[in-house]
């Protein structure tokens, strides 16, 4: 990241989103007012309405791309933003709201909607990072404080920030998780999964969900053939994998070749 | 097969093992030992000896674990948990310093290196033992870790002789086990047959028999050893799994180009189970968690494994990129260059790491293959087809 000037001007975008990633900022709690001393928020619309002009320093943008207006701004936002930081699995994968990148949209906007001519959206909901280029990208759905503070610390002293893209069973065994998936038999995404949460959910007997994305060198293939072992179908493989990154490159090889070999079964 | 030659066998009645943990605990120490948690066996602390696993074991194959109920009510009759003694001596997310802004210069303030009292680790097996001192070569061999070598030197060790096996086992071929023959304060060696549910007892130091004194023992009798002897038999005849020691650096350093590394690479998640429960293991990172202001930092040491893609990066891209290239690297490490690096092996035998990873790669299986000179291409349980 490029060093800022002093203090640091953020502000915070969203695209297509649930604003929870943004609302992990207002989380800090204990921080937040730390936070405020270093770093001027300019533009924050769910903490305040009061807007301080671009350029900034760092933008926060939540949310994916999924309408012409979200193309056009994305291209403003990274114009007036030395640093872009995408937040959460919307931006950095496409989100949920990417599961339309696997039917057809125009089918959906005439047999759902009333008023059909009102929906203007575009065919698929896609990453930031496919539109304009990205600096950092924190993953989750939602994103981890510990990560976002880590973000911000990170830029105030001008260093990369620790984001390692190891796999969810490091943070598993390192908080002495006993592993769901070889002491019950349950389906866990975590080897495949990129660390960042701490292992919540093996932590209370689930399997990992996927929330991170895609681990620094995912083995899709062979985690699917481990899936079948602990009696997944291919048609459940494939929904597992079709989640809050299921457009990610590997996941959506993953579910689209489950999807191709049931349907040839 | 021949008795330890140390000391005397004693006897101590299976209703009086409470006392045994009594004595540890009246004498300071905070004991940590198998109890059942999370649908597995695992060391936590244990205050009463009611928390000890009586009753239950496990089955283990590769990649599976499963608690059962046991027929009896043998107090250690389950085999290596989830994790072995390596948390407490390497923690896996520790304090190592704090800095901070003092005027012109800054102030640098140590961690604890220990986590109150001295521990007592009740259990240990005869693998976990060789594991230990492997460990105490890379902590202490060179400059101390001054964290392991702390907590270490007021551990006390009761070690259990293993009166069955996991299929995962093959400490045999890697003369690390099973039997307990060092490297242990007490020892237990417990014994359940028509003459009844016992443990032969033994101090290895003198902190052991101090231990000892307040227990009401016996001298052992004939049909003790007996029953020992014939026990040491059954549990050297269950082990089926086997890497032979002797051979194992040989043949990975001259097989470092080998169709297997691509076939198993196809397999492995490069998710770092197997290297986080490997008791040897010992790689870690530090972290840096500066404060917002800048006044001050922490550094925290937590642990990593060469399975991760940032292991080795370098600047803009990491050396070791492709999969099978990091199990070659973990492969090699442990059977092969720890002999250079510290003068042993640095893998006991302890199957933790074929239970453990989540698609059942078997380190033995995998040597045996390197080992055949012929390039295998086929494919097992957990295995992906190519
Ligand atoms: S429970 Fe899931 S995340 Fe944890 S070690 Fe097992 S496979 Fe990995
Ligand atoms: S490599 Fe596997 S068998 Fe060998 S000591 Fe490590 S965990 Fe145990
Ligand atoms: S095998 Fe890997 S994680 Fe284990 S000690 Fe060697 S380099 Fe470190
Ligand atoms: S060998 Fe198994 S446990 Fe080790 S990284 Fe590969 S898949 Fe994970």
């Amino acid at each position: 990241m490029s060093p800022p000037r002093a203090p640091p001007r953020l502000a915070v975008f969203k695209l297509a989103s649930c604003d929870g990633c943004q609302l992990t900022l207002l989380d800090c709690e204990n921080e937040l007012l730390e936070v405020t001393r270093h770093l001027e928020i300019a533009d924050f619309r769910e903490a305040s309405s009061a807007v301080i002009e671009g350029p900034y320093d760092v933008a926060l943008v939540e949310g994916s791309v999924t309408t012409e207006e979200d193309r056009r701004r994305i291209q403003e936002i990274r114009a007036s933003s030395s640093n872009l930081v995408t937040i959460g699995a919307c931006a950095t994968a496409g989100g949920i709201q990417a599961l339309r990148n696997f039917a057809d949209v125009e089918e959906f906007r005439r047999n759902i909607y009333p008023s059909p001519e009102y929906i203007r959206v575009l065919a698929t909901s896609t990453p930031v990072r496919d539109h304009v280029p990205v600096d950092v990208e924190l993953r989750g759905c939602p994103i981890s404080k510990h990560q976002l503070l880590e973000l911000i610390s990170a830029l105030l002293t001008h260093r990369a920030p620790d984001l390692p893209h190891d796999s969810v069973c490091v943070e598993c065994k390192r908080r002495g998780n006993v592993c769901v998936l070889v002491a019950r038999g349950t389906p866990c995404l975590g080897p495949v999964t990129q660390a960042g949460c701490g292992a919540v959910c093996p932590a209370f007997d689930r399997g990992c969900y996927g929330c991170f994305g895609p681990q620094g060198t995912p083995n899709a293939p062979s985690m699917t053939h481990r899936l079948h072992e602990l009696g997944m179908s291919r048609a459940e493989v494939s929904r597992v994998f079709r989640t809050f990154n299921a457009a990610s490159p590997e996941f959506r090889r993953a579910s689209e070749g489950e999807e191709r070999e049931g349907e040839s079964a | 097969m021949p008795l330890p030659s140390a000391g005397p066998p004693w006897v101590l009645d299976r209703k009086d093992l409470g006392l045994l943990l009594a004595s540890l605990r009246s004498s300071g120490y905070r004991v940590i030992g198998p109890r059942v948690r999370d649908g597995a066996i695992l060391y936590d602390e244990v205050k009463e000896e009611g928390e000890l696993p009586i009753g239950w074991r496990d089955r283990q194959e590769a990649g599976t674990y499963r608690l059962q109920r046991s027929e009896d009510l043998r107090v250690f009759d389950f085999h290596l948990g989830p994790q072995g003694w390596k948390p407490y001596l390497f923690p896996p997310h520790h304090l190592l310093w704090t800095a901070r802004k003092d005027g012109g210069t800054f102030r640098v303030e140590s961690g604890a290196t220990t986590d109150g009292g001295p521990l007592a680790f009740l259990g240990v097996r005869a693998c976990e033992l060789a594991a230990l001192r492997v460990s105490e070569r890379v902590f202490e061999g060179g400059v101390p870790d001054p964290t392991f070598r702390d907590r270490r030197a007021t551990l006390l060790i009761v070690a259990v002789e293993c009166s069955s096996s996991a299929p995962t086992c093959f400490c045999p071929s890697m003369r690390t086990g099973p039997e307990v023959t060092q490297g242990f304060d007490i020892v237990l060696r417990e014994l359940f047959s028509p003459w009844g549910h016992r443990f032969l007892i033994e101090a290895g130091t003198d902190r052991g028999r101090e231990l000892l004194q307040p227990l009401p023992l016996r001298a052992a009798a004939e049909e003790d050893l007996a029953d020992l002897e014939a026990q040491r038999h059954r549990v050297r005849e269950g082990i089926h799994r086997a890497l032979p020691v002797e051979e194992a650096r040989g043949v990975i350093l001259a097989n470092l180009e080998h169709p297997r590394w691509e076939e198993v690479g196809r397999r492995c998640l490069a998710c770092a189970n197997c290297t986080m429960v490997c008791p040897t293991c010992f790689c870690s990172t530090t972290e840096e968690v500066p404060s917002l202001s800048g006044e001050e930092t922490q550094r925290y040491r937590r642990w990593d494994s060469c399975f991760g893609l940032g292991f080795t990066q370098l600047h803009a891209s990491s050396v070791r990129s492709s999969i099978p290239s990091r199990y070659r690297q973990w492969m090699s490490h442990k059977l092969a260059t720890w002999w250079d690096q510290f003068g042993s092996s640095g893998c006991v035998g302890c199957g933790r790491c074929i239970t453990w990873c989540p698609v059942g790669i078997d380190l033995t299986e995998e040597f045996a293959a390197l080992r055949t000179k012929a390039a295998s291409t086929g494919s097992r349980a957990g295995g992906v087809p190519a």
